[in-house]
């Protein structure tokens, strides 16, 4: 049975050392560019025509951009519309790395803690950096809820502070534990199908609805990652 | 595709470009839930179930790194530790009630009424 760890596994394409820092063009990597270059035919050839009555391509695309509109618009407020572009480029970044992710014998970046905690990481400087652009010290106020006794706070604010502060870490765990445990769970399952041989049948079935499943999870993490960003946006933009 | 004999009226479409460049509901699509209030209920479980543990394991290197740096070992990490798990269980029941991931507890129920009085 093959290894199901395996596939994760990080090959160097090209090798590239800078002053002893490995900067190798990696599958990883490879996968990113066809991502982002996918993402970028799509949304640049669809829109080509900018038809007032969208065909098929075009309707595709504006279906993703009033999904992200809509979340924005929902969570945030008009206020967040300024932020759309980014919001836009980390959902289909990561909607298309976990759909990539589901092509046989592809690699999934998304799987890999290393990109999803850089990207987590993002969000969560980018909003503390807006939140104290907005409201300079006062952004410090939520971490003290209003209204609650002041002889709580000792208790409140480190509570308050590690809840922030665990932001970047439950949206990255998040998302690469949901692809790692799906692609393994899959490997798992079809490596019965050959060693059981005929039997083999009862665990192909499992397989064929767990791989729908793992479709689900691959939309439903980017639309969490994506909307969980939204929210945190929201506390740094509209701070009550 | 077949272009129909007069596109639809134009000025009906600025009318609600207008509208949604000014952040205005439009005339037609007012029936939308409140802000935060249509997370769908699967994408509300997948959050909660990472919470809880993330939240505990930061305070606990929060703790860990303290001790390290002050030599107290292990009473920071302890303190932490209860601290982060408070912070979970706060994040899951955040999450789980709805109430969105924000910072600031007290806040985010008065939000939740506010929003309640006013729809």
């Amino acid at each position: 049975m093959a290894n199901p760890i395996e596939q994760f596994k990080i090959k160097p394409l090209v090798d590239i050392q800078v002053e002893g820092v490995n900067l190798s063009f990696t599958n990883s990597a490879l996968m990113m560019t066809i991502a982002v270059g996918l993402v970028s035919t799509f949304l640049l050839l669809s829109m080509r025509g900018r038809a007032l009555i969208p065909g098929r391509w075009q309707s595709l695309a504006e279906v993703f951009y009033e999904f992200v509109a809509n979340m924005i618009r929902d969570n945030v407020g008009p206020e967040g519309r300024r932020y759309f572009p980014f919001i836009f480029s980390l959902f289909m970044f990561v909607l298309f790395g976990n759909l990539l992710g589901m092509i046989p014998l592809s690699f999934t970046y998304t799987s890999h803690i290393a990109v999803t905690f850089a990207l987590a990481l993002l969000v969560f400087v980018g909003v503390t950096v807006i939140g104290f652009a907005r409201h300079g010290l006062h952004f410090l106020h939520m971490f003290f809820p209003h209204g609650a006794p002041i002889a709580t706070a000792p208790i409140l604010i480190p509570i308050e502070l590690i809840s922030y502060f665990s932001r970047p870490f439950s949206l990255a765990v998040r998302l690469f534990a949901n692809m790692t445990v799906g692609h393994i769970i899959l490997k798992v399952i079809a490596g019965f199908v050959i060693s059981l041989g005929v039997f083999g049948v009862l665990p192909l079935a499992f397989l064929t609805g767990v791989t729908i499943l793992e479709f689900g999870i691959a939309l439903l993490q980017a639309y969490v990652f994506t909307i969980l960003s939204c929210i945190y946006l929201n506390d740094a933009i509209n701070m009550h | 595709m077949k272009k129909p004999e007069r596109p639809p009226s134009l000025d009906d479409l600025e009318a609600r470009l207008r509208a949604a460049r000014a952040g205005k509901p439009e005339p037609d699509g007012g029936s939308r839930a409140g802000p935060r209030g249509n997370a769908s209920g699967l994408g509300v479980a997948a959050r909660i179930t990472v919470e809880l543990v993330v939240a505990t394991l930061v305070g606990f290197g929060i703790g860990w790194a303290l001790d390290r740096w002050l030599g107290s070992a292990p009473w920071m990490m302890l303190l932490f530790l209860l601290l982060g798990g408070a912070g979970g269980v706060m994040n899951a029941y955040r999450a789980a009630k709805g109430l969105d991931d924000s910072v600031g507890l007290g806040a985010a129920q008065r939000r939740r009424r506010g929003g309640a009085d006013k729809s």
